[in-house]
This record gives C-alpha cells, sequence and structure tokens, in this order.
C-alpha cells in the first residue's frame, strides 16, 4: 500500500484458493471424497499443501482436463472422472468444487449432475453429489470453505422436520481437529447431542491404521446432515462472513431453526458468550469442571500479565480466526497494533473495533492485503511478536527478528498443526501460554545474563 | 499385474525376461484417478525457479503463486528473489475484460521494486482460456525497462509436467547467447537440470574445481541471469535429470554446436562415472585431468565406504519402492539401493518416456513394477502386496507409506537434504537406516498385527502388574 493506494501486483499472499477451503470442508462428511473439476495442477497443488499440514493422505479427485475439453466443455471428464470415484473408492458423497477453469470455460456443475443421475442413476447406486461454485478469482479458501458447508447443507438437508428436538448444528469453520474434538467434548459436558459440520477431526487426524483408507472414518454422517432441519437450534462461528455466504442463514431461513451465530469462541469474553449460549440450550448449568477451567484461565492471566501487558502484535491469517485473536490478545493487554487478512470478508474492522472496544486502541486492520502490505506496514509498528499462520515466518517474524506464534492454516513448518487447540477457555489457555512462554524465550535468549529464573 | 484402472492397464508392467517390455506414458492423467501429477506450470516452475535473480512472476489467479511459494529446497548464494511469489492475483473483471492491463502495470511495479536481472512470466490455465497477449506485454515491458521480460507459455491443462520443461527451456533459450562469453576457458561446462536443492550444486562444483574445469553457469540451480545469458560459451553442457533441460540441451547444440551429456550426482557410480565422462572430453586439453579425477573420487571414496559399509549391514535383504518426479532420478536410486544390499521392486515416474522406462526395466531385477503416472490406490497397494520397507517419493506420497508402516525417504524438490554427491550418498544411506530401522514400525498396526489402541499383551507388563 503505497499512499493508501493499493499496490497492483500480489506478493507472497496472505490467503489460499476457493476450491482448497472446498475441498477442506468436504473432507469433514463421512464418505466423502473431494472432486475438483478443472485440470490436474490445481488439484495436485491442493493436495500437497493439506498433507503438509495435516499429514495425513489426502485423496482429491480431479476431472484432470486437458486442451481440449477446456475448448469443448469439461461435462463428459467430470462425468468419467465421478464414475471412477464412485467405483474405486466407493465414495457415499462427492463433493464437487470448480475451479476457476471451469467457471470460466462456463461449464454447469448443477446440469451436468443432473444429466449423470439420468444417466447413470437407474443401473448405478449414486453416492450423493453436492456441488459448490468456486472461481478463485472472486474469492479465497475461506469463502470456499464457507460455501462447501453451505452447499451440503442446501442440497443435502431434507425439509420436512416439523418439531425441533434433533441434535444442535454445530458450524464451526475452518478450525483444528483438535478444536473439533473438543466442541464435540464440549457439547457433550452440557449433555447436548450435536451435529458438527463439516467434522475432520478424524478423516484428516486419524490413527495409525492397518491399511491405507480410501475413504478414512469419520466425517459429518449424511443421515445427520439429512435431518439438520430438526436441529433444536444452529450455532455458527463467523463474525465476519456475510449472512448468504453462511450454511446457518440456510437452516435459519429454510428450515426455521433458531441460529446463534457468534465470533470464533478465543478469548474469555468469546469463550463466556459460547458458554452461556450452551447453558441457554441446555437449560443446565455450565459444569463444575468447565467453571474451573475458566477459573484457570483468568489466574493465568493474573500471573503472566506483566510479561505481556503493553506489547505490541501482529495478526494475520483467516479473517474469522484473526478476530478472534484480536479479542484473546486485547484482553491480556497486547496490543494488536496490526490486524491483517488476504480475504475481502463483508465485515472486518467493525469486527476487530468491537473486539478491541474500551480494551486497547483501535489497531490498523487490513483485509484484501499480502504479505508485502503486512511487512510494509509491521516495519512501521515496532511489533514484538507476531501471531500467524507459518507463511509469515521468513518474510515477516524473521525479518523483524521476533517470534511468531504459529496458528491457523497452513503450518508447514513446524510439527501437529491439526493437534492445535484455539477455542474455548482451554484452547484459549493453550493458545496463551505458548504466547506468553515465546516472549519469554526471546527474552531469556537475549538476555546478556541467561537468567534460569524468570 | 492386476490393476485398479482399467483404463490404466497399459501405464503398469512388470518387469519380465521372457516377454518384450511395453508401457504407455506420457498421456493425460486419468479423471477421478488422483494423479499425483501437476501440471504443465508446475513443470516450468520447478526448472526455472531457482534462477534467483529474475523476478518470477505468475499471471493468473491466486492459488497457482499461493502453492508454488518457497516449496522447494533451491538456495542460492546471492539474491533470493526467487523464493518470494508474486502473482497478478486476477479477478472477476480481469477475467472478463482480460488481465493485460493488470499484468503490465504488475510488472512495471515489480521491476521498479526490486531491479531484477530479468523476468520470467508464466502463463497459467486461465490466461490461456481468455486470450491474454502475454508475449506482446512482456515485449513492450522488455523495451521500456531494458531487461529479458520473457513469457513462459505454461498454461496448466496443455499437457502434463513435461511440456512444462519445454516451455521452460524455451524461455532460457531466449536468454542464452545474449551474453558476452569472453574469458571462458575451453575447458568449461555448464551444469543442466539440477536445482541446488540443500546446496547440492555446491558439492558438485567443488568437484569440478579440483578437476580444473571452470562453470559458466549454473542452469538452474542457483542460477544468474547473467551466466545463463552468457553460457553458450562453454565446452560442454552437463545435463542432469534429462526430463527437465534436455531441450534446452539441444537447442543449444543445434545453435551454438556446444555438445552435451548426460549424467546423475545421485549415488556412487553415477557421481564417479559423470566426472570420468566429463574428464575425458577435456583430456586433449588437458592430459592430467584424468590423474585429478581419479584422485578425487579415490580420496571421497576411502571416506566413504567404510560409513557405508556400517549401515549396509542392516540394510541388506530389505525392499524399496520408488516413485519420483522424473524417471531419470529413479537409474541412480536402484544403483543406490542395491550398494546398501537392498532391492528395488516398483519404480515410477510422474513423466517418464519409454526409453526411460525400458531402461528402468533394464536395470531392474524380473518381477519389478514399473509404472507410470501412479495414484494413492495403486501406490498403497504395491507397497502392500511387494510388503516394502521403504518408499521414496514426495510429500504426496508420505502418508501413503506411514499409513502403511513403512519408511519412506524424501526425494523431490521439497527436501532440504543433500543427496547428490559422495557426500549425498552418506546422507542418502543414513536416511534410509534411520526410517528403515526405526522401532516404531514395531508398533504400527499393519506390520505388527495388533489392532489400533490396543497394546499388545506383554508377558512382562502383566507379570509387573501381578506382582504390584
Ligand atoms: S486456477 Fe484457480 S483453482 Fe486452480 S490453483 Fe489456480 S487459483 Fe486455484
Ligand atoms: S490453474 Fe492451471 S496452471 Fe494453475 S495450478 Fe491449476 S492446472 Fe496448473
Amino acid at each position: 500500500m503505497k499512499d493508501g493506494k493499493p499496490y497492483v501486483s500480489t506478493t507472497n499472499a496472505c490467503k489460499l484458493c476457493k476450491p482448497l477451503g472446498a475441498a477442506v470442508a468436504f473432507r469433514g462428511i463421512e464418505g466423502c471424497v473431494p472432486f475438483l473439476h478443472g485440470s490436474q495442477g490445481c488439484a495436485t497443488y491442493m493436495r500437497r499443501y493439506v498433507i503438509s499440514h495435516f499429514r495425513e493422505p489426502v485423496d482429491i479427485a480431479s476431472s484432470a482436463l486437458g486442451e481440449k475439453h477446456a475448448v469443448y466443455g469439461g461435462g463428459p471428464n467430470l462425468k468419467k472422472g465421478l464414475l471412477n470415484v464412485m467405483q474405486k473408492y466407493g465414495a457415499q458423497v462427492i463433493g464437487v468444487a470448480t475451479t476457476c477453469l471451469t467457471e470460466t470455460i462456463g461449464d454447469d456443475v448443477g446440469q451436468i449432475l443432473r444429466e449423470f443421475r439420468a444417466e447413470f442413476g437407474q443401473e448405478l447406486k449414486l453416492p450423493e453429489l453436492v456441488h459448490v461454485s468456486t472461481p478463485s478469482y472472486e474469492g479465497t479458501h475461506m469463502e470456499g470453505f464457507h460455501a462447501a458447508v453451505r452447499a451440503v447443507v442446501e442440497q443435502l438437508t431434507e425439509s420436512d422436520f416439523g418439531p425441533k428436538h434433533g441434535p444442535v448444528a454445530c458450524l464451526p469453520g475452518f478450525v483444528s481437529a483438535e478444536d473439533l474434538r473438543g466442541l464435540k467434548a464440549l457439547f457433550a459436558d452440557f449433555g447436548l447431542p450435536i451435529t458438527l459440520l463439516p467434522d475432520y477431526s478424524e478423516s484428516l487426524d486419524g490413527t495409525a491404521a492397518a491399511d491405507y483408507e480410501k475413504l478414512p472414518p469419520g466425517g459429518t454422517p449424511v443421515a445427520a446432515i439429512k435431518a439438520l432441519g430438526g436441529s433444536r437450534a444452529c450455532i455458527e462461528f463467523s463474525r465476519c462472513q456475510k449472512d448468504s455466504l453462511l450454511a446457518g442463514s440456510v437452516l435459519r431461513d429454510t428450515h426455521a431453526v433458531p441460529l446463534q451465530r457468534m465470533g470464533l469462541p478465543m478469548g474469555l469474553r468469546a469463550s463466556d458468550e459460547f458458554v452461556q449460549t450452551l447453558e441457554h440450550i441446555s437449560g443446565r448449568p455450565a459444569p463444575e469442571a468447565l467453571v474451573k477451567e475458566r477459573g484457570r484461565l483468568v489466574d493465568a492471566m493474573v500471573d503472566a500479565h506483566k510479561y505481556i501487558s503493553g506489547l505490541k502484535a501482529v495478526v494475520y491469517g483467516e479473517e474469522d480466526l484473526a478476530v478472534g485473536l484480536t479479542a484473546l490478545l486485547a484482553e491480556v493487554g497486547i496490543h494488536p497494533v496490526l490486524v491483517a487478512t488476504g480475504g475481502e470478508p463483508a465485515r472486518f474492522e467493525e469486527e476487530v473495533a468491537a473486539v478491541t472496544e474500551g480494551l486497547v486502541p483501535m489497531p490498523l486492520a487490513l483485509k484484501g492485503v499480502d504479505f508485502y502490505d503486512i511487512v510494509d506496514q509491521a516495519k512501521t509498528l515496532a511489533p514484538d511478536i507476531v501471531v500467524g499462520n507459518s507463511k509469515g515466518y521468513r518474510v515477516l517474524a524473521r525479518e523483524l527478528n521476533i517470534p511468531l506464534v504459529r496458528v491457523g492454516f497452513p503450518i508447514h513448518d513446524r510439527f501437529g498443526a491439526q493437534r492445535v487447540r484455539h477455542i474455548g477457555y482451554a484452547g484459549t489457555q493453550e493458545l496463551f501460554d505458548r504466547i506468553v512462554n515465546a516472549v519469554l524465550e526471546k527474552r531469556q535468549e537475549e538476555s546478556p545474563v541467561g537468567f534460569m529464573y524468570i | 499385474m492386476e490393476t485398479i484402472f482399467e483404463e490404466r492397464q497399459d501405464q503398469i508392467q512388470v518387469t519380465n525376461a521372457e516377454t518384450a517390455f511395453e508401457i504407455a506414458c506420457n498421456k493425460d492423467s486419468l479423471a477421478g484417478a488422483v494423479s499425483q501429477r501437476a501440471c504443465v506450470f508446475c513443470g516450468s516452475r520447478v526448472v526455472l525457479y531457482p534462477i534467483a535473480d529474475a523476478l518470477h512472476l505468475v499471471h493468473g489467479p491466486i492459488g497457482c503463486a499461493a502453492y508454488t511459494w518457497d516449496i522447494r529446497g533451491a538456495l542460492s548464494s546471492g539474491p533470493e528473489l526467487h523464493r518470494l511469489s508474486f502473482s497478478t492475483d486476477l479477478r472477476e473483471r480481469d477475467v472478463i475484460f482480460g488481465g493485460e492491463k493488470k499484468l503490465y502495470a504488475s510488472l512495471v511495479e515489480l521491476l521498479d521494486r526490486h531491479q531484477p536481472k530479468a523476468a520470467f512470466v508464466y502463463s497459467t490455465c486461465i490466461v490461456g482460456l481468455i486470450g491474454d497477449d502475454i508475449l506482446a506485454v512482456c515485449r513492450k515491458v522488455t523495451a521500456e525497462k531494458g531487461i529479458p521480460v520473457i513469457p513462459v507459455m505454461s498454461e496448466g491443462f496443455k499437457g502434463n509436467k513435461r511440456a512444462g520443461y519445454l516451455a521452460a527451456c524455451q524461455a532460457m533459450a531466449r536468454l542464452v547467447g545474449t551474453g558476452d562469453t569472453t574469458g571462458i576457458s575451453p575447458m568449461s561446462v555448464n551444469i543442466l537440470g539440477d536445482f541446488n536443492l540443500a546446496g547440492e550444486i555446491w558439492l558438485v562444483r567443488e568437484y569440478f574445481k579440483k578437476m580444473g574445469i571452470q562453470v559458466v553457469a549454473n542452469i538452474t540451480g542457483d542460477g544468474r541471469v547473467d551466466d545463463i545469458r552468457r553460457c553458450h560459451g562453454a565446452g560442454l553442457n552437463v545435463v542432469q535429470c534429462s526430463g527437465s533441460t534436455m531441450d534446452l540441451a539441444k537447442i543449444m547444440q543445434d545453435k551454438y554446436g556446444v555438445p552435451f551429456m548426460r549424467v546423475s550426482y545421485f549415488g556412487i557410480e553415477d557421481m564417479a562415472q559423470a566426472l570420468y565422462d566429463i574428464a575425458k572430453v577435456f583430456l586433449p586439453h588437458d592430459p592430467d585431468i584424468l590423474r585429478r579425477t581419479q584422485e578425487l573420487v579415490r580420496n571421497e571414496l576411502s571416506g566413504l565406504m567404510p560409513r557405508l559399509k556400517a549401515l549396509r549391514k542392516d540394510l541388506e535383504g530389505k525392499k524399496a519402492a520408488i516413485y519420483v518426479g522424473g524417471a531419470f532420478k529413479a537409474f541412480s536410486l536402484v544403483k543406490a539401493f542395491r550398494h546398501l544390499g537392498m532391492k528395488t521392486v516398483m519404480v515410477g515416474s510422474q513423466t517418464g518416456t519409454q526409453e526411460d522406462y525400458k531402461e528402468l526395466a533394464e536395470i531392474t531385477d524380473e518381477g519389478t513394477i514399473i509404472i507410470d503416472d501412479a495414484n494413492p490406490l495403486e501406490l498403497s497397494r504395491i507397497v502392500k502386496d511387494k510388503d516394502v520397507d521403504i518408499l521414496v517419493g514426495g510429500v504426496k506420497e508420505r502418508p501413503i507409506a506411514y499409513k502403511l508402516g513403512v519408511g519412506f525417504c524424501d526425494h523431490n524438490h521439497e527436501r532440504k537434504l543433500a543427496l547428490e554427491g559422495f557426500e549425498g550418498m552418506y546422507n542418502f544411506a543414513l536416511e534410509v537406516h534411520r526410517t528403515v530401522t526405526c522401532p516404531v514400525w514395531r508398533f504400527t498396526p499393519r506390520r505388527s498385527g495388533v489392532p489400533i489402541g490396543k497394546a499388545p499383551a506383554s508377558e512382562t507388563f502383566t507379570a509387573t502388574n501381578e506382582e504390584a
């Protein structure tokens, strides 16, 4: 950004492309194989990216279009590919996401799938086919993720559900596998049945297996998705995306499911809001153990506050995550001086303002930026710490010689990304400890004395 | 072998002394088969990426550039412009109205900012579709900025990775011949097709130095634009990883009469062979070169052999499966495994040619599976059926090995460990040893036969418990 004017080129993007988000979301549905309609390269690159983060097999099929398909349309290859995935993977669901290529040549995937069903539906048992439009020139991986979840609800959820007695629908967005497990445990603590969508807690963080699993176990069962219309409530984490992009809106508008939308429960206040919502829905008070968890978190914040209070942080990453991190940092008195995202969500600045209000000065909030912009700004802000995904390491943290606390996607240079916890009191606690320790480590390393007792 | 995808039957063969070896390759990947292979753009990007003082601008939507940001281990001894990711990040309106204006403005902005020696502009699928005239834009910016701005015609859908190698070579060929060749010794080489992963070119250059050979240009690892511009003055092109830069070597032979030689720096025999072959070329200029080379090889081996022997005793009889990008690497790997007393039971690649696969069939034992453009289902099936002890591949192959309780060696562009040269052979052996002999496999379900989550019944534990 030069004199407030955006650069034309992008250097070191702080976002990824749209179908990647869709593929991750599809992996959270039981028996689902993600399928990218486009050239082979896109699918391979995304697989590589997701595998590096999760360290799990990630089979993403492609219609592998070549030049002639780009000219004459990719329908035939899409159908051929679907047959192959059905037969060889035994997929119960195939999640088809378009790429820039197929969007531009104008393939009507909905229509192709209708033809496919008509052609093969009689003789073969077809899997559920879900499709989502994900041209990357129109959004980021985050929007692709949400668009896929929304498409799943739109296309699979059945309509005639009367009374709302079903499990609570929980739409968490792009969190870690550990977060998903944590959410399930939390709902269980309140005695609340839950349908988590998507749920890649097992499919992208599996156990050691006896075989290469074509369809890794885990994921939201299709039957549960079909029954989402009967949910007693829907809790959806997103402060930044526009209403029409989110699946919760479909449950609310089409199926009359009461919707509670809130920010990612990161930090004390957002976690409180979440816990209160669970109390409200379940009609039960928070269990003793949870109350203690909260108490320990506050205690820890007090214990550590002088190590970190007044420090300055740069935060970047997926929009809702960036806002959640900002909330957490602000509560402990770290000033997020710059909060940045590569996406261009409907709301960002106002959400950053909302979570910092009354705690710390309003940070500079930038959306639609790349790492060149972020570094550019960061240099003048003299931050003490950076919080974000791996990609800011070399260009930002190393350059400024300050610690990077790795959170979000992708984490390619550390081990255990899928097990990083971010949400709820427990997640906040873990993140908080890591932040404090990063600060202490740096202080210790740079001290000429090297105290062993801090 | 019974294949999983009938349509790929002719891309998988088992070597057999009785029958002629026939394999299909260089085909489009099968729809729905989850190929391990990327695209034309990927091929070009791999080859050109390590030219470190050039600006690499990817013209397209964000993904193609984002996924290739600093994912490789190609090191530079100076500028590191190649490790940044530049993109025009096309948006909807560019797709509708064309992206030429944005490309032009991006180029001007980036060239002013970074002052590179040259720029490569990669064309991606979308650009091919919307028909941006990137040649015209590059011509215009070249004229305005006075540095070569070179289009790389690498639209992803126009074939597979191999087509990308060719596009990259054609792009580099536009640089070759534009620089001054004074001061180049007749005893000089260009290093083609090495990417300086983990600094491997530095190892090889050291060998050349000891032999008295000048290196004019590293093409492409630790590459410099000015070196490439004058590299037609070199006495010999030494080409590794034949697939990727062979086309450039051929162009240079036709146009400038520079002869070329195919080599491999992997494994003891191939490394030594490469040095001797090169020495022989320069023998007319310097009769002493052979002696120096022998001395070099002898020195290196005398240190290496005892260290290898120590590792070999644990590896004897183990089985390896190899799946790499370029087939050429595989030849050396088969031999390297043999040195460790190991047997290769499967070998395949993303981009092999008929000749490559034939040669592989010849150097491997009977019954070896040769495979072109494989996918996780096939790879996992073979790894299991052949009960291998190690799979060689890249990041995408890694979880296949690990899920099956099998060791793994990263031999792709992402690796950060030098595996070339004599020192590299030791690194390779050590890595193989570490993974194959790791006790962890005793606890994985497939190998141990113990179901997930169950602790194996152990008499010692029971006894202790009872005592307690
Ligand atoms: S073409 Fe689009 S979908 Fe494919 S990698 Fe590039 S940005 Fe992503
Ligand atoms: S869009 Fe084309 S060039 Fe880019 S990654 Fe996909 S296949 Fe390759």
